[in-house]
């Protein structure tokens, strides 16, 4: 028996067969690789060259009454634009910060809203009631003139 | 020629060897216990799932994916194709009823503690399809590309985003980009009419071989307790029933009777289109996904922000994805009931799962 086993360990078709199954697997697994990977690859999206925008035109201040939201378009993201009862203008990111829906502004309950969840936000975009576990980002409001100018903060 | 039905099995039967398969089907019987109403809801998935395919063929004939197309072709296809409308009601209607047949018949099985061994692996493939069947529900809300389909992907995919570190990336692959866009709209269509499909013809195959080849479960427990018996032609008494022809045709009336059913529902409340979605609008009041996806939607609603180190919605959805994980492994984890033995402690969580489902389905609906 030993001498069996002392023969097979160093048998040449046992190597040889070996170094076949390594190259067979090995090249079964180059194989595997060079499928899924541009498989994987592809599935990923690629970037959109997007314009980084710093500030956008809101719109005329006479558009906008005294206690109410508007909705703003800054690039591809909505921006919520309020003009409080004591006059005063703020925006905010209008994407709740729970799960993703655009909030509005509730002139009733004088908070800014989400629908989806019930989430409260108050008039500083802090989250003061619901599941919202961040407050909303704050954008900058400067009024020229007529025109409202929305940008980001630094 | 003289055609004859004789001649066409005889032919093919010379062949493949029909006589097998016959013998087979004159072989199976059903057991009949207080229980057996309960084994009509496969069979009537089963037809629902077949209607799905229909109906989503011919839909898929006029229906155009895309940001500025979508909604537009639902328009067309509710407005201008004859019977487009009953199509589209048909469609919407059988996917839900699906989820619901498909749900009583898990739970079903579930308390009877069909998944015990032998049958793990038609639990599993049936817990793999009622997920597919979550998610064919899911990439088919967004297709009109409506107001209430765009909240409900928004959040529904931002939640995927949630799961600590994969969840991003998944989040990603899912929306196309990083938000919900027409990009969404192209990759929710795919899944929905080709990889979903795919998938499920091959889960709904293993699945119908495996109860082919094993037979009906009984329930735990009833081997004790007589059901109802029946006199068979030569005035035996019988615990079983043939399926062939007598259970068969038993599912074909229920079909029959479902079909009615979802003709009614589709003519006298035909499916709403609703407003185009508009990426920069405001969440409308009153939003609330599919009723199936409301128990968790409500229980989103009720966690606070912040629980112990994580966020509430964090929590939330990592404890649904182990609560769902745990109950697919059911059969892996019940060493009882393989053995035969009774086990109470699954009928509790049972009862819990169910009345959670129902009361907060109840909360989120009012």
């Amino acid at each position: 028996m030993n001498e069996i086993k002392t023969h097979a360990e160093f048998s040449p078709h046992e190597s040889k067969r070996n170094f076949l199954k390594y190259i067979l697997s090995g090249g079964l697994f180059a194989l595997a690789g060079s499928i899924l990977y541009p498989i994987l690859a592809y599935l990923n999206p690629p970037k959109q060259g997007e314009v980084e925008i710093s500030s956008v035109k809101a719109g005329k201040l006479n558009e906008i009454e005294k206690d109410s939201g508007m909705m703003v378009k800054f690039g591809t993201k909505p921006v919520i634009l309020i003009r409080t009862a004591n006059d005063e203008l703020r925006a905010f990111s209008a994407t709740c910060t729970h799960l993703d829906c655009t909030v509005q502004y509730k002139k009733e309950m004088g908070v800014i809203w989400c629908a989806c969840h019930n989430g409260k936000y108050d008039l500083n975009g802090r989250n003061v009631s619901g599941p919202p576990p961040r407050p909303l980002d704050e954008y900058r409001v400067i009024v020229q003139g007529e025109e409202i100018l929305i940008s980001k903060k630094v | 020629m003289n055609f004859s039905w004789g001649k066409i099995y005889s032919w093919i039967n010379e062949r493949v060897h029909l006589e097998d398969l016959v013998e087979f089907l004159g072989k199976k019987y059903v057991p009949i216990h207080r229980h057996s109403v309960w084994y009509y809801f496969g069979g009537v998935s089963l037809f629902l799932s077949i209607i799905q395919v229909v109906t989503g063929i011919l839909l898929l004939l006029y229906y155009k994916s895309g940001e500025e197309l979508a909604y537009e072709s639902i328009q067309f296809i509710m407005s201008k194709v004859e019977f487009g409308w009953l199509i589209r009601s048909i469609h919407s209607w059988a996917a839900n009823l699906f989820v619901l047949a498909a749900m009583i018949h898990m739970f079903s099985v579930y308390f009877g503690k069909a998944y015990r061994k032998p049958r793990e692996m038609t639990w599993l493939t049936g817990m793999l399809m009622f997920f597919l069947a979550l998610g064919f529900g899911f990439s088919g809300y967004l297709l009109p590309w409506n107001e209430l389909a765009f909240f409900a992907t928004k959040v529904g995919t931002d939640i995927a985003g949630v799961i600590p570190i994969i969840g991003k990336p998944i989040m990603i692959f899912l929306r196309g980009g990083e938000e919900v866009t027409g990009a969404t709209l192209s990759r929710f269509f795919g899944f929905h009419v080709a990889v979903f499909p795919g998938i499920f013809t091959v889960l709904l195959g293993i699945h119908l071989i495996l109860v082919q080849r094993q037979g009906m479960s009984e329930p735990l427990g009833l081997e004790n307790t007589l059901g109802n018996e029946v006199k068979t032609i030569y005035g035996e008494r019988s615990r079983t029933m043939p399926f062939f022809p007598n259970f068969l045709l038993r599912d074909l009336l229920l079909w029959l009777i479902v079909l009615n059913l979802l003709a009614i529902l589709a003519v006298f409340f035909p499916w709403e289109l609703g407003k185009k979605a508009d990426l920069f609008a405001p969440a409308p009041a009153g939003i609330k996904p599919e009723w199936y996806f409301l128990f968790m939607f409500q229980t989103l609603k009720y966690l606070p922000a912040q629980l112990w180190i994580i966020d509430g919605e964090v929590f939330g959805i990592l404890a649904f994805g182990l609560v769902g994980f745990l109950w697919m492994l059911v059969p892996f984890w019940d060493r009882k009931s393989s053995k035969g033995e009774k086990n109470r402690f699954i009928n509790y969580i049972g009862i819990f799962i169910v009345m959670y489902i129902i009361i907060l389905t109840i909360l989120g609906w009012t």
